[in-house]
């Protein structure tokens, strides 16, 4: 450690350049890139987020080819089958997102955040605008890389599909998007705990836990609420082809809005305490 | 310039800070003086805007500090050097609140350079020892090269090095004009950095006075005298107007007579001595006591022979002998 003990105030470079607008929602935006893309744990979530979704969505495709033609019939969704992985995916998402609020409280780094922008709003909102990014990028390369390979393995008996075929790249774009509304799910939730294990927790509850549980409900129960599971809800805008049966489910972009509005309302909630509680 | 107008704040039924009003100055280094709890820490986030105040206003160049344009060329905190992320390099971490406030990404390396990190600006923060974090938050503070710095409490744990370095940093900078609000616990640290003091106890505050002022106030003069006679000193002792204290040993302080008179006096009356000395109340105490109450101002006489390790007896401010 260098041991000086020269006056650093005296030889300080004066910064004398006039100020330019105000400290502002694109210094806050450039800051939260920089922020993200400094910790290592960023990386390692999302190499895991790929790694993972593509790992399952091919396993899943290479059990379909396994039992050959038996799958063939209006229910087999090929586009469905290669974004297998998107149900574990969503769970590696969930903990980017809780992270990426939690870290600041669980490190104290939110109150040197806090001091440097006084305004929560911008903070918040250049956080979760630069998570959301970089979770929607992610997640548009897993469930394209995804689509591929499956569709690659599902080739070998003739069950894969094309990106121009009806409802597939709706499909494909609508893994990304789903793995993004997840991430955004958990960051609200991470607003509004501060607690990285209590809102990766209440994430998985809300997105997987949940959608186990339905199943236990009497059936009767079953047609009304299933529906809105969160995970039932997102989970059609990556499918091509309507659920068969009974209970019946909403239309992929209703659903998909359903569960946005599910991810919106965590993270109202997480803003109103943000901007309400002491730091 | 800080300017608080009666501000509180409450946690539940705690009241951690109660109807405090000051102002710190520009040019000087302003010492934010209290017990641990006393709510020096509270009142710097107060001004902060990382709490809001119960009751009361705080202002920062006379705007609530949420209303800056930019915070940190106009306020640079230390609160707490672990306040980082660190997992961050020290140069990323100076990088992301660099730029929150559109400062140029060569003041950080500027900083570092002040501070002497840059050799491990690449490092994560996490590795840094505590004087090593202590100097990237101060690199943190000086980024926007503001008008007023608040350290608290920023000499703890650190070694002599190290407190010195700080001291000098704090002096160049009120120098330099800027102002600097410094908490401490410690009254011997203000003595040596401080030109005004804030005591607060409790959450009140109960000194606002330059330190010349504080010390003139409060450095009573006492004699500790010990004698086989004690009840006949004593009132010897009353009589020619001094106040008498017990102290547990046996011995006991007076206060409001010189060692010459009080020495007179005992030759006079034929009265034996054993101990004959001029203490030097030790300021540290009179914070202390000066603490110990935030309504009852008046100092205890009771001494308990503890110290406060600076070898000098305990000064009686008054003389009422509990």
């Amino acid at each position: 450690m260098a041991t000086t003990t020269q006056l650093p105030g005296s030889s300080a470079p004066a910064l004398r350049s006039a100020p330019s607008g105000r400290a502002g929602f694109l210094g806050a935006l450039r800051s939260e890139f920089t922020k993200i893309r400094s910790v290592r744990s960023t990386y390692w979530t999302l190499i895991a987020l790929v790694v993972v979704t593509i790992g399952i969505g091919a396993l899943a495709c290479v059990g379909a080819v396994s039992r050959g033609s038996d799958v063939r019939g209006p229910g087999f969704d090929a586009t469905q089958r290669s974004l297998a992985g998107l149900i574990l995916g969503q769970l590696i998402i969930t903990v980017l997102g809780a992270l990426t609020v939690t870290s600041e409280y669980s490190t104290g780094m939110i109150r040197t955040s806090l001091t440097v922008q006084p305004r929560r709003g911008t903070l918040l909102a250049a956080k979760g605008v630069v998570f959301t990014l970089v979770s929607l990028v992610t997640g548009l390369v897993a469930s394209f890389v995804s689509f591929f390979i499956g569709q690659a393995i599902l080739s070998s008996k003739h069950l894969d599909v094309s990106l121009g075929d009806p409802n597939v790249l709706r499909a494909v774009i609508g893994g990304g998007l789903f793995l993004a509304v997840c991430g955004m799910l958990a960051f609200g939730l991470g607003t509004l705990l501060r607690h990285t294990a209590g809102a990766i927790t209440a994430s998985i509850g809300l997105l997987f836990v949940l959608f186990v549980l339905i199943n236990f409900l009497p059936s009767s129960w079953q047609n009304h609420v299933d529906k809105w599971i969160p995970f039932n809800a997102g989970s059609q805008i990556w499918s091509t082809v309507a659920p068969q049966g009974n209970p019946p489910m909403f239309s992929p972009w209703t659903g998909f809005a359903v569960f946005t509005a599910y991810a919106v309302i965590a993270i109202a909630a997480g803003a109103f305490v943000f901007l309400k509680r002491d730091a | 310039m800080i300017e608080a107008m009666s501000l509180t704040k409450r946690y539940g039924d705690k009241v951690a800070v109660d109807d405090l009003s000051f102002s710190v100055e520009p040019g000087k280094i302003t010492g934010f003086l209290g017990p641990n709890g006393a709510g020096k820490t509270t009142t710097m986030r107060l001004i902060l805007g990382l709490d809001r105040p119960t009751k009361g206003t705080v202002t920062v160049h006379g705007k609530d500090f949420r209303r800056l344009a930019h915070p940190m060329r106009e306020v640079g905190a230390l609160l707490d050097a672990k306040a980082v992320h660190g997992g961050r390099s020290a140069y990323n971490h100076l990088l992301c609140l660099a730029q929150t406030n559109n400062l140029p990404a060569r003041r950080v390396g500027e900083v570092l350079e002040l501070v002497g990190l840059t050799e491990v600006a690449k490092k994560r923060s996490k590795g840094f020892s505590l004087g090593m974090g202590q100097r990237l938050g101060i690199a943190g503070a000086l980024l926007g090269d503001p008008a007023i710095l608040m350290f608290d409490e920023p000499v703890n744990g650190l070694d002599p090095e190290g407190i010195l370095w700080i001291r000098n940093l704090m002096k160049a900078l009120a120098a330099e004009g800027r102002t600097v609000f410094v908490s401490s616990h410690l009254m011997s640290e203000m003595e040596n950095t401080a030109d005004h003091l804030l005591v607060i106890g409790r959450g009140r505050l109960i000194a606002d006075c330059t330190v010349a002022e504080f010390i003139a106030r409060n450095s009573v003069q006492t004699v500790r005298v010990r004698t086989p006679q004690a009840d006949a000193l004593r009132s010897a002792v009353a009589l020619a107007g001094g106040h008498v204290a017990d102290a547990a040993d046996g011995s006991f302080v007076v206060q409001g007579l010189a060692p010459d008179q009080i020495g007179d006096l005992a030759f006079e009356r034929g009265i034996r001595l054993h101990e004959l000395a001029q203490a030097h109340a030790s300021l540290e105490q009179a914070f202390m006591e000066l603490t110990a109450s935030s309504v009852e101002f008046h100092a205890h006489a009771d001494i308990d022979g503890s110290g406060s390790g600076t070898g000098a007896a305990q000064p009686v401010t008054t003389g009422e002998v509990l």
